[in-house]
């Protein structure tokens, strides 16, 4: 089993939810397509959509809600 | 009381600029930081610095407990809070004074009441303040609403009482669209702020956002003159003027009476500034909102008037009164701000932290930038992109254009984007030279002007 990083494209402040009010993008162990976010990040208080950018399966989150990371953290793990 | 020593409870430039002010005082100065601004220039010049806390506004630079904390275990006689954070929050003033120390801003009742939309309303328009034409109050029901609504013409704005900088807001074009929007707007009212109180508010198409300074000491109350802050984009200033140079005189007069009217009835303290709109057609004004703090813009003001508002606002805090009086303030010249914010005006203004490799600053007569760069500076990603101000004054309007056109050739920003390509182009474009611009005109002209002058430097390249 091989394990796929995600990347954040930007450094700023990572949210696992579009609001405080509703579920996480992706919950812990969910299946990722390419194209779905798998949260946001905040960057001089703009939001930007963190696309997964690959498919794979049991999502492992590294990073908490609204931790601070830096551009090229690894936010997440998946299987390949 | 003398206050002999300052904890600023803020970032950025507005930091430096408070201690530059308390220096030229003689005042001690306290920074608090971030973990993320530990190599902030405000921290740098202080006397003093203290972690608040990690990165996250609401853990540090938000943080009440923290900050009032700071204060007291740094044993300063005053706190200035700088804009934005917790500059107009009236538990943060109070929570201040009750641990023994003073707020370099109004009391926090003066702070509650006039950052109540609904409240300041009314406290406008009985202080004689022509205020939009809407709702005298709260409306509970849609009967109300209508009767408003029957009254003022459409296009009105549905508003929560306790929204603000934009949140909250509907626009009912026709009877029709109000009473399908009102009651979701109250449900969302409720939701979103645990009030669901509205009110209405005319929609003004066409105006100028126009401001007025306000100093009071409580007991005397005076104005320094207007703002023009038309040109915004997503409701952010990004180039102030003073004065607002197509005011006709009369309509200048009326505007600034008002404001000191407003302040005479609240007995303001500190600095503060009354937001209208104005409607250049018909000549009126009106009132929208009071900002209780040092506003980003104040230099504009100080370039023409030569007041320096920031230790003037210390000055009061710490008992003294008003040093200048009505009759010596005078306005000579004209001053432009243009905003340097860290986004990409080619990437449609996308936020870009990184690190200053090079900084050169443009020097001369009427040329200031208020800023918190320096070479080897890198800016964090966790809070506003406004890295520093460029103020231009000259002898007349048309004189200022130039100098702010050297001046933005002369200010070398490099590890980043800014927004100085964006402001080059403004003070070269021909609408922006005639003051031919309202609220709504800089979004169009993004779209349209400032899209094909980047699309044609695309091209070239």
């Amino acid at each position: 089993m091989s394990k796929i990083e995600i990347r954040s494209p930007l450094p700023g402040t990572f949210y696992r939810a579009s609001s405080p009010d509703v579920p996480p993008f992706k919950a812990d162990g969910d299946a990722v397509s390419s194209g779905d976010a798998i949260g946001l990040i905040e960057v001089m208080k703009t939001f930007q959509e963190v696309p997964a950018g690959v498919a794979g399966r049991n999502i492992t989150f590294l990073v908490d809600n609204e931790e601070p990371v830096m551009a090229g953290q690894v936010i997440a793990e998946v299987e390949a | 009381m003398t206050i002999r020593s300052i904890l600023v409870a803020n970032r950025g430039e507005i930091a430096v600029r408070i201690i530059r002010a308390a220096r030229a005082l003689g005042i001690r100065t306290v920074q608090v930081h971030s973990a993320a601004d530990a190599d902030m220039l405000a921290v740098k010049l202080a006397d003093a610095a203290v972690d608040i806390g990690s990165p996250a506004p609401k853990k540090s630079y938000l943080n009440i407990a923290a900050v009032v904390d700071a204060a007291k275990a740094a044993g300063v006689d005053a706190v200035h809070p700088g804009y934005g954070f917790l500059s107009e929050n009236a538990d943060f003033a109070d929570a201040v004074e009750a641990a023994g120390m003073i707020f370099i801003g109004p009391k926090g009742d003066a702070i509650r009441l006039l950052g109540d939309k609904v409240a300041a309303r009314a406290v406008a328009a009985k202080a004689g303040v022509p205020t939009v034409p809407g709702s005298a109050g709260r409306l509970s029901t849609i009967e109300e609403a209508r009767a408003v609504a029957e009254r003022t013409g459409f296009p009105i704005m549905i508003k929560a009482a306790a929204g603000g900088g934009g949140r909250g807001i509907r626009i009912a074009a026709d009877l029709a669209d109000l009473e399908r929007h009102f009651p979701q707007a109250s449900a969302e009212a409720l939701a979103a702020f645990g009030d669901g109180g509205l009110y209405l508010e005319k929609v003004i198409t066409r105006a100028r956002h126009v401001e007025v300074q306000i100093l009071g000491d409580g007991q005397d109350f005076i104005h320094c003159f207007e703002r023009e802050c038309s040109l915004q984009r997503r409701r952010q200033k990004v180039w102030e003027e003073a004065p607002s140079f197509l005011l006709p005189a009369d309509v200048r007069t009326r505007l600034c009476d008002s404001a000191v009217a407003l302040a005479r009835a609240v007995g303001y303290r500190g600095a503060g500034t009354v937001e209208y709109l104005y409607d250049e057609a018909t000549r009126e004004f009106y009132f929208i909102e009071v900002n209780t703090r040092i506003q980003v813009e104040h230099p504009v003001t100080e370039m023409i008037t030569g007041i320096d508002l920031v230790e003037e606002m210390i000055r009061i805090a710490g008992g003294a009164p008003l040093s200048i009086r009505q009759a010596d303030v005078a306005a000579e010249g004209h001053a432009i701000e243009c905003r340097i914010n860290a986004e990409d005006p080619a990437r449609g203004f996308m936020p870009a932290p990184g690190t200053i490799t090079r900084l050169v600053v443009p020097e001369g007569e009427g040329i200031r930038f208020d800023t918190m760069l320096y070479e080897g500076y890198t800016i964090p990603p966790f809070y506003d992109s406004l890295v520093g101000k460029l103020i231009v004054w000259a002898e007349t309007r048309e004189a200022c254009f130039a100098r702010l056109k050297g001046a933005l050739e002369g200010l070398v920003i490099e590890g980043i984007p800014t927004t100085i390509p964006l402001h080059l182009a403004l003070a070269a474009d021909d609408s922006v030279r005639r003051g031919a611009f309202d609220t709504r005109f800089l979004e169009h002209w993004l779209e349209t002007e400032f899209a094909a002058r980047a699309g044609a430097t695309a091209e070239v390249a």
